[in-house]
Protein backbone atom coordinates (compact mmCIF):
# COMPACT_ATOMS: atom_id res chain seq x y z
CA UNK A 1 0.00 0.00 0.00
CA UNK A 2 2.20 2.94 -1.05
CA UNK A 3 1.73 5.98 1.42
CA UNK A 4 0.11 9.98 1.42
CA UNK A 5 2.15 12.17 -0.36
CA UNK A 6 3.47 14.67 1.71
CA UNK A 7 3.64 18.56 0.97
CA UNK A 8 6.43 20.94 2.00
CA UNK A 9 7.03 24.29 1.45
CA UNK A 10 10.00 26.99 1.91
CA UNK A 11 12.16 26.59 4.98
CA UNK A 12 11.33 30.21 5.66
CA UNK A 13 8.68 33.30 5.04
CA UNK A 14 8.55 36.62 5.36
CA UNK A 15 5.89 39.35 4.88
CA UNK A 16 6.53 41.03 1.12
CA UNK A 17 4.88 43.98 1.67
CA UNK A 18 1.94 46.27 3.01
CA UNK A 19 -1.39 47.39 1.50
CA UNK A 20 -3.11 50.71 3.52
CA UNK A 21 -6.86 52.24 2.76
CA UNK A 22 -8.47 54.15 5.20
CA UNK A 23 -12.30 55.55 5.20
CA UNK A 24 -12.75 58.14 2.79
CA UNK A 25 -14.42 60.53 5.62
CA UNK A 26 -12.44 62.34 8.43
CA UNK A 27 -14.39 62.27 11.54
CA UNK A 28 -13.20 64.62 14.71
CA UNK A 29 -14.06 64.43 18.15
CA UNK A 30 -16.34 67.52 17.92
CA UNK A 31 -18.39 65.49 15.53
CA UNK A 32 -19.25 62.25 17.28
CA UNK A 33 -19.20 64.10 20.79
CA UNK A 34 -22.71 65.29 21.97
CA UNK A 35 -25.04 62.09 21.48
CA UNK A 36 -22.20 60.96 24.19
CA UNK A 37 -22.42 63.77 26.68
CA UNK A 38 -18.99 64.01 25.46
CA UNK A 39 -16.52 67.13 24.66
CA UNK A 40 -12.91 66.96 22.33
CA UNK A 41 -10.70 67.32 25.28
CA UNK A 42 -12.13 64.45 27.05
CA UNK A 43 -12.06 61.93 23.79
CA UNK A 44 -8.33 63.03 23.36
CA UNK A 45 -7.58 62.48 27.40
CA UNK A 46 -9.22 59.35 27.19
CA UNK A 47 -8.12 57.61 24.35
CA UNK A 48 -5.99 59.59 22.68
CA UNK A 49 -7.43 60.40 19.34
CA UNK A 50 -7.75 63.56 17.89
CA UNK A 51 -9.71 62.18 14.46
CA UNK A 52 -10.71 58.76 12.79
CA UNK A 53 -11.17 58.17 9.41
CA UNK A 54 -14.86 56.18 9.01
CA UNK A 55 -16.07 55.24 5.73
CA UNK A 56 -19.02 56.83 3.83
CA UNK A 57 -22.00 55.02 2.52
CA UNK A 58 -20.12 54.86 -0.70
CA UNK A 59 -17.50 52.60 0.69
CA UNK A 60 -17.94 49.14 1.78
CA UNK A 61 -15.64 46.77 3.93
CA UNK A 62 -14.90 45.08 0.93
CA UNK A 63 -14.09 48.42 -0.89
CA UNK A 64 -11.35 49.00 1.30
CA UNK A 65 -9.78 45.51 1.10
CA UNK A 66 -9.66 45.51 -2.55
CA UNK A 67 -7.43 49.27 -2.37
CA UNK A 68 -5.47 47.96 0.77
CA UNK A 69 -4.44 44.79 -1.55
CA UNK A 70 -3.96 46.56 -4.70
CA UNK A 71 -1.13 48.13 -2.89
CA UNK A 72 0.04 44.83 -1.68
CA UNK A 73 0.25 43.00 -4.69
CA UNK A 74 1.91 45.81 -6.38
CA UNK A 75 4.64 45.89 -3.89
CA UNK A 76 4.82 42.35 -3.90
CA UNK A 77 5.86 42.34 -7.59
CA UNK A 78 3.90 39.07 -8.41
CA UNK A 79 0.64 38.22 -10.35
CA UNK A 80 -2.15 37.84 -8.00
CA UNK A 81 -2.90 35.17 -9.67
CA UNK A 82 0.03 33.35 -7.99
CA UNK A 83 -1.85 33.80 -4.36
CA UNK A 84 -2.71 30.55 -3.12
CA UNK A 85 -4.95 31.52 -0.03
CA UNK A 86 -6.81 35.10 0.78
CA UNK A 87 -7.39 35.37 4.05
CA UNK A 88 -10.01 38.16 5.65
CA UNK A 89 -9.83 39.15 8.75
CA UNK A 90 -12.86 40.90 9.71
CA UNK A 91 -16.27 41.59 12.13
CA UNK A 92 -17.51 43.88 9.09
CA UNK A 93 -19.10 41.06 6.83
CA UNK A 94 -22.79 42.10 6.81
CA UNK A 95 -23.99 38.83 5.73
CA UNK A 96 -23.61 34.81 7.40
CA UNK A 97 -22.29 34.24 4.16
CA UNK A 98 -20.24 33.96 2.03
CA UNK A 99 -16.86 35.38 2.88
CA UNK A 100 -15.44 38.39 2.32
CA UNK A 101 -12.24 36.68 1.21
CA UNK A 102 -13.91 35.28 -1.66
CA UNK A 103 -15.13 38.15 -3.33
CA UNK A 104 -11.70 39.72 -2.62
CA UNK A 105 -10.11 36.96 -4.53
CA UNK A 106 -11.74 37.87 -7.48
CA UNK A 107 -12.09 41.25 -7.10
CA UNK A 108 -8.06 41.43 -7.05
CA UNK A 109 -7.77 38.44 -9.25
CA UNK A 110 -6.38 35.69 -7.33
CA UNK A 111 -9.37 33.42 -8.24
CA UNK A 112 -9.13 30.20 -7.56
CA UNK A 113 -7.42 30.67 -4.63
CA UNK A 114 -8.22 29.71 -1.26
CA UNK A 115 -10.33 32.07 0.45
CA UNK A 116 -11.93 32.06 4.08
CA UNK A 117 -12.54 35.09 6.83
CA UNK A 118 -11.29 34.87 10.73
CA UNK A 119 -13.28 35.71 12.88
CA UNK A 120 -11.11 37.02 15.74
CA UNK A 121 -11.61 40.64 16.42
CA UNK A 122 -8.17 42.48 17.34
CA UNK A 123 -6.45 39.68 17.19
CA UNK A 124 -7.57 38.56 13.46
CA UNK A 125 -4.33 39.90 11.65
CA UNK A 126 -2.26 38.35 13.79
CA UNK A 127 -4.17 34.68 13.44
CA UNK A 128 -3.85 35.54 10.13
CA UNK A 129 0.31 36.24 9.84
CA UNK A 130 0.50 33.20 11.80
CA UNK A 131 -1.89 31.06 9.28
CA UNK A 132 -0.20 32.33 6.33
CA UNK A 133 3.11 31.56 7.87
CA UNK A 134 2.33 28.24 8.56
CA UNK A 135 0.69 27.51 5.10
CA UNK A 136 3.59 28.34 3.05
CA UNK A 137 6.11 26.20 5.47
CA UNK A 138 3.83 23.30 4.85
CA UNK A 139 3.44 23.75 1.25
CA UNK A 140 0.18 24.41 0.76
CA UNK A 141 0.38 27.80 -0.38
CA UNK A 142 3.04 29.62 -2.15
CA UNK A 143 2.00 33.36 -1.15
CA UNK A 144 -0.93 34.01 1.22
CA UNK A 145 -2.77 37.52 0.78
CA UNK A 146 -3.72 38.29 4.86
CA UNK A 147 -6.06 41.01 5.29
CA UNK A 148 -7.46 43.01 7.93
CA UNK A 149 -10.82 45.20 6.93
CA UNK A 150 -13.61 46.90 9.07
CA UNK A 151 -16.25 49.12 8.59
CA UNK A 152 -16.72 49.18 12.17
CA UNK A 153 -19.15 52.38 11.30
CA UNK A 154 -21.84 49.36 9.99
CA UNK A 155 -22.08 48.57 13.90
CA UNK A 156 -21.16 51.65 16.18
CA UNK A 157 -24.21 53.07 18.35
CA UNK A 158 -23.48 57.12 18.39
CA UNK A 159 -24.33 57.16 22.21
CA UNK A 160 -22.70 54.29 23.27
CA UNK A 161 -20.37 55.37 25.90
CA UNK A 162 -17.76 52.42 26.05
CA UNK A 163 -16.43 52.13 22.93
CA UNK A 164 -18.15 53.86 20.13
CA UNK A 165 -15.83 56.87 19.99
CA UNK A 166 -12.72 55.03 19.32
CA UNK A 167 -13.91 52.99 16.47
CA UNK A 168 -12.86 53.72 12.64
CA UNK A 169 -13.04 51.80 9.26
CA UNK A 170 -10.25 50.71 7.02
CA UNK A 171 -7.93 48.11 5.96
CA UNK A 172 -4.44 46.81 5.98
CA UNK A 173 -3.48 43.82 3.25
CA UNK A 174 0.03 41.86 3.73
CA UNK A 175 1.12 39.69 0.82
CA UNK A 176 3.44 36.94 2.76
CA UNK A 177 5.39 34.29 0.62
CA UNK A 178 8.87 32.47 1.41
CA UNK A 179 11.97 33.70 2.32
CA UNK A 180 15.46 32.89 2.12
CA UNK A 181 15.80 33.82 6.05
CA UNK A 182 13.23 33.97 8.63
CA UNK A 183 10.97 36.86 8.33
CA UNK A 184 8.03 35.47 10.41
CA UNK A 185 9.13 34.26 14.64
CA UNK A 186 7.23 31.89 16.15
CA UNK A 187 3.39 33.13 17.14
CA UNK A 188 2.13 32.94 20.62
CA UNK A 189 -1.51 32.90 20.31
CA UNK A 190 -4.62 31.99 22.90
CA UNK A 191 -7.75 32.55 24.00
CA UNK A 192 -9.40 33.65 27.74
CA UNK A 193 -13.47 32.64 27.24
CA UNK A 194 -13.85 33.48 30.54
CA UNK A 195 -13.89 36.84 29.37
CA UNK A 196 -16.19 36.38 26.52
CA UNK A 197 -18.77 39.55 28.01
CA UNK A 198 -15.92 41.85 28.35
CA UNK A 199 -16.19 43.22 24.65
CA UNK A 200 -18.79 41.85 21.41
CA UNK A 201 -22.52 43.28 20.81
CA UNK A 202 -25.28 44.74 22.62
CA UNK A 203 -27.38 41.91 21.56
CA UNK A 204 -27.20 38.73 19.26
CA UNK A 205 -28.89 39.00 15.74
CA UNK A 206 -32.45 37.36 16.64
CA UNK A 207 -33.02 39.17 19.27
CA UNK A 208 -32.32 42.64 17.32
CA UNK A 209 -34.44 41.47 14.71
CA UNK A 210 -37.58 40.61 16.46
CA UNK A 211 -37.52 43.63 17.84
CA UNK A 212 -40.46 45.78 16.39
CA UNK A 213 -38.18 49.14 17.30
CA UNK A 214 -35.14 48.00 15.24
CA UNK A 215 -31.25 48.73 16.27
CA UNK A 216 -28.87 46.36 14.49
CA UNK A 217 -26.47 44.88 17.06
CA UNK A 218 -23.53 47.21 18.13
CA UNK A 219 -20.13 46.72 19.61
CA UNK A 220 -20.02 47.68 23.46
CA UNK A 221 -17.56 46.94 26.11
CA UNK A 222 -16.47 47.17 29.95
CA UNK A 223 -13.52 48.98 29.47
CA UNK A 224 -11.84 48.72 32.64
CA UNK A 225 -12.07 44.77 32.62
CA UNK A 226 -10.10 45.22 29.05
CA UNK A 227 -7.83 47.86 29.61
CA UNK A 228 -6.63 45.89 32.58
CA UNK A 229 -6.17 42.26 30.22
CA UNK A 230 -4.83 44.33 27.44
CA UNK A 231 -2.05 45.63 29.35
CA UNK A 232 -0.82 43.27 32.31
CA UNK A 233 -1.94 40.17 30.77
CA UNK A 234 -0.63 40.95 26.92
CA UNK A 235 2.14 42.37 28.37
CA UNK A 236 2.98 38.64 29.80
CA UNK A 237 2.55 37.37 26.12
CA UNK A 238 4.20 40.23 24.55
CA UNK A 239 7.51 39.24 26.75
CA UNK A 240 7.06 36.11 25.46
CA UNK A 241 6.72 36.24 22.25
CA UNK A 242 10.23 38.36 22.43
CA UNK A 243 11.56 35.27 24.32
CA UNK A 244 10.32 32.72 22.04
CA UNK A 245 11.89 34.65 18.85
CA UNK A 246 14.99 35.07 20.91
CA UNK A 247 14.75 38.74 20.59
CA UNK A 248 15.66 41.28 23.22
CA UNK A 249 13.51 44.61 23.91
CA UNK A 250 16.60 46.39 22.48
CA UNK A 251 16.64 44.43 19.28
CA UNK A 252 13.67 45.88 18.32
CA UNK A 253 13.25 48.39 15.72
CA UNK A 254 9.51 48.58 16.45
CA UNK A 255 6.20 48.22 18.38
CA UNK A 256 3.36 47.62 16.57
CA UNK A 257 0.69 46.92 19.01
CA UNK A 258 -3.06 46.75 18.27
CA UNK A 259 -4.14 50.20 18.18
CA UNK A 260 -6.91 50.08 21.00
CA UNK A 261 -6.33 53.05 22.82
CA UNK A 262 -3.71 55.03 23.30
CA UNK A 263 -3.61 54.98 27.31
CA UNK A 264 -3.36 51.10 26.30
CA UNK A 265 -0.41 51.44 24.53
CA UNK A 266 1.27 53.75 26.76
CA UNK A 267 1.16 51.61 29.76
CA UNK A 268 2.00 48.66 27.67
CA UNK A 269 5.20 49.87 26.39
CA UNK A 270 5.78 51.08 29.59
CA UNK A 271 5.00 47.36 31.01
CA UNK A 272 7.47 45.81 28.52
CA UNK A 273 10.55 48.37 29.17
CA UNK A 274 10.85 49.11 25.82
CA UNK A 275 13.89 51.61 25.00
CA UNK A 276 13.84 54.63 24.05
CA UNK A 277 15.20 53.51 20.44
CA UNK A 278 12.12 51.72 19.67
CA UNK A 279 9.67 53.34 17.34
CA UNK A 280 5.91 52.77 18.91
CA UNK A 281 3.13 52.96 16.33
CA UNK A 282 1.21 54.96 17.55
CA UNK A 283 -1.38 55.14 13.91
CA UNK A 284 -4.65 55.35 16.04
CA UNK A 285 -4.07 59.08 17.08
CA UNK A 286 -5.60 60.30 13.32
CA UNK A 287 -7.28 56.72 12.19
CA UNK A 288 -9.20 55.63 15.31
CA UNK A 289 -9.24 51.81 16.14
CA UNK A 290 -10.00 49.80 13.66
CA UNK A 291 -10.29 46.53 15.13
CA UNK A 292 -8.31 43.67 12.41
CA UNK A 293 -7.41 46.67 10.10
CA UNK A 294 -5.13 48.18 12.97
CA UNK A 295 -1.73 46.37 13.22
CA UNK A 296 -1.42 46.52 9.06
CA UNK A 297 -2.49 50.32 9.27
CA UNK A 298 0.24 50.74 11.76
CA UNK A 299 2.88 49.39 10.03
CA UNK A 300 2.08 50.64 7.27
CA UNK A 301 1.67 54.52 7.96
CA UNK A 302 5.17 53.32 10.58
CA UNK A 303 7.45 52.44 7.82
CA UNK A 304 5.91 55.63 5.78
CA UNK A 305 7.21 57.46 7.91
CA UNK A 306 10.49 55.81 8.78
CA UNK A 307 11.43 54.42 6.04
CA UNK A 308 14.97 53.11 6.76
CA UNK A 309 13.20 51.03 9.79
CA UNK A 310 12.59 48.50 6.95
CA UNK A 311 14.79 45.02 7.50
CA UNK A 312 14.09 45.79 11.40
CA UNK A 313 12.29 43.66 13.97
CA UNK A 314 9.18 44.37 15.03
CA UNK A 315 6.85 43.01 17.56
CA UNK A 316 3.15 42.96 16.50
CA UNK A 317 0.55 42.18 19.26
CA UNK A 318 -3.56 41.76 18.26
CA UNK A 319 -6.28 40.94 21.53
CA UNK A 320 -9.38 41.86 21.22
CA UNK A 321 -12.97 40.35 21.55
CA UNK A 322 -13.00 36.58 22.87
CA UNK A 323 -10.94 37.54 24.27
CA UNK A 324 -8.12 36.44 21.78
CA UNK A 325 -4.73 37.29 21.30
CA UNK A 326 -1.76 36.68 19.01
CA UNK A 327 1.63 38.05 18.72
CA UNK A 328 4.78 37.67 16.45
CA UNK A 329 8.16 39.17 15.86
CA UNK A 330 8.33 39.71 12.39
CA UNK A 331 10.59 41.56 9.77
CA UNK A 332 9.60 44.87 8.79
CA UNK A 333 9.05 44.88 4.55
CA UNK B 1 3.00 41.48 56.97
CA UNK B 2 -0.80 43.24 57.48
CA UNK B 3 -1.46 47.36 56.89
CA UNK B 4 -2.94 48.99 59.23
CA UNK B 5 -6.20 51.21 57.72
CA UNK B 6 -4.10 54.05 58.04
CA UNK B 7 -0.92 52.66 56.19
CA UNK B 8 -3.14 51.47 53.35
CA UNK B 9 -4.65 55.18 53.18
CA UNK B 10 -0.81 56.68 53.34
CA UNK B 11 0.13 53.68 50.57
CA UNK B 12 -2.85 54.06 48.14
CA UNK B 13 -2.24 57.84 48.41
CA UNK B 14 0.76 57.19 47.19
CA UNK B 15 0.31 55.04 44.17
CA UNK B 16 -2.80 58.10 43.24
CA UNK B 17 0.17 60.02 42.86
CA UNK B 18 2.06 58.49 41.31
CA UNK B 19 -0.60 57.55 39.04
CA UNK B 20 -2.28 61.53 38.18
CA UNK B 21 -0.21 63.60 39.98
CA UNK B 22 -2.53 63.98 42.87
CA UNK B 23 -1.15 65.23 46.00
CA UNK B 24 -1.53 63.45 48.70
CA UNK B 25 -3.22 65.33 51.47
CA UNK B 26 -6.15 65.77 48.58
CA UNK B 27 -6.92 61.92 49.33
CA UNK B 28 -9.15 61.56 52.09
CA UNK B 29 -11.36 58.89 52.82
CA UNK B 30 -14.75 60.46 51.69
CA UNK B 31 -13.24 61.59 48.73
CA UNK B 32 -14.98 60.09 45.28
CA UNK B 33 -12.80 59.06 43.02
CA UNK B 34 -14.17 60.18 39.76
CA UNK B 35 -16.27 63.10 41.26
CA UNK B 36 -13.88 64.82 43.64
CA UNK B 37 -10.48 63.48 42.49
CA UNK B 38 -11.49 63.69 38.80
CA UNK B 39 -9.42 59.79 38.21
CA UNK B 40 -10.70 58.18 35.26
CA UNK B 41 -11.65 54.68 35.12
CA UNK B 42 -8.41 53.94 33.31
CA UNK B 43 -6.14 55.50 35.69
CA UNK B 44 -8.52 53.78 38.17
CA UNK B 45 -7.81 50.48 36.82
CA UNK B 46 -3.60 51.04 36.71
CA UNK B 47 -3.85 51.98 40.25
CA UNK B 48 -5.90 48.81 40.95
CA UNK B 49 -3.03 46.94 39.82
CA UNK B 50 -0.68 48.95 41.59
CA UNK B 51 -2.39 48.64 44.87
CA UNK B 52 -2.65 44.84 44.69
CA UNK B 53 1.15 44.51 44.03
CA UNK B 54 1.82 46.59 47.03
CA UNK B 55 -0.35 45.13 49.34
CA UNK B 56 -0.64 41.69 48.45
CA UNK B 57 -4.05 41.49 47.82
CA UNK B 58 -6.60 40.43 45.02
CA UNK B 59 -8.88 43.33 43.59
CA UNK B 60 -11.37 41.45 41.14
CA UNK B 61 -12.82 43.50 37.95
CA UNK B 62 -16.19 43.28 39.02
CA UNK B 63 -15.13 44.14 42.30
CA UNK B 64 -13.80 47.52 41.27
CA UNK B 65 -16.91 49.06 40.20
CA UNK B 66 -18.38 49.17 44.02
CA UNK B 67 -15.24 51.18 45.00
CA UNK B 68 -16.62 54.60 44.35
CA UNK B 69 -14.45 56.49 47.35
CA UNK B 70 -10.86 56.17 48.72
CA UNK B 71 -12.61 54.98 51.73
CA UNK B 72 -14.55 51.79 50.32
CA UNK B 73 -10.83 51.07 48.67
CA UNK B 74 -9.21 51.35 52.13
CA UNK B 75 -11.80 49.23 53.61
CA UNK B 76 -11.44 46.59 51.13
CA UNK B 77 -7.73 46.18 51.12
CA UNK B 78 -7.38 46.51 54.68
CA UNK B 79 -10.14 43.62 54.94
CA UNK B 80 -8.61 41.66 51.80
CA UNK B 81 -5.34 41.27 53.53
CA UNK B 82 -6.71 39.03 56.54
Amino acid sequence: MSPLAQSHGAQFTRILSLGAARGDTVVSNDDIAEPIDSSDEWIRQRTGIIERRRSSDAEQAIDLAVRASNEAIDKAGIQPDRIGAVIVATISNAVQTPSLAALLADRVGATPAAAYDISAACAGYTYGIAQADALIRSGTANYVLVVGAEKLSDFVKPTDRSISFLLGDGAGAAIIGPSDTIGIGPTLWGSDGSKWDAVGMDRPLKEAFDDPDGGFPTLRQDGQTVFRWAVWEMAKVAKEALEKSGVSPEELTAFVPHQANMRIIDEFAKQLGLPESVLIARDIETTGNTSAASIPLAMHRLLEEHPDASGGLALQIGFGAGLVYGAQVVTLP
Amino acid sequence: MAHTTEEVLAGLAELINDETGISADQVSLEKSFTDDLDIDSISMMTIVVNAEEKFDVKIPDDEVKNLTTVGEAVEFITKAQA
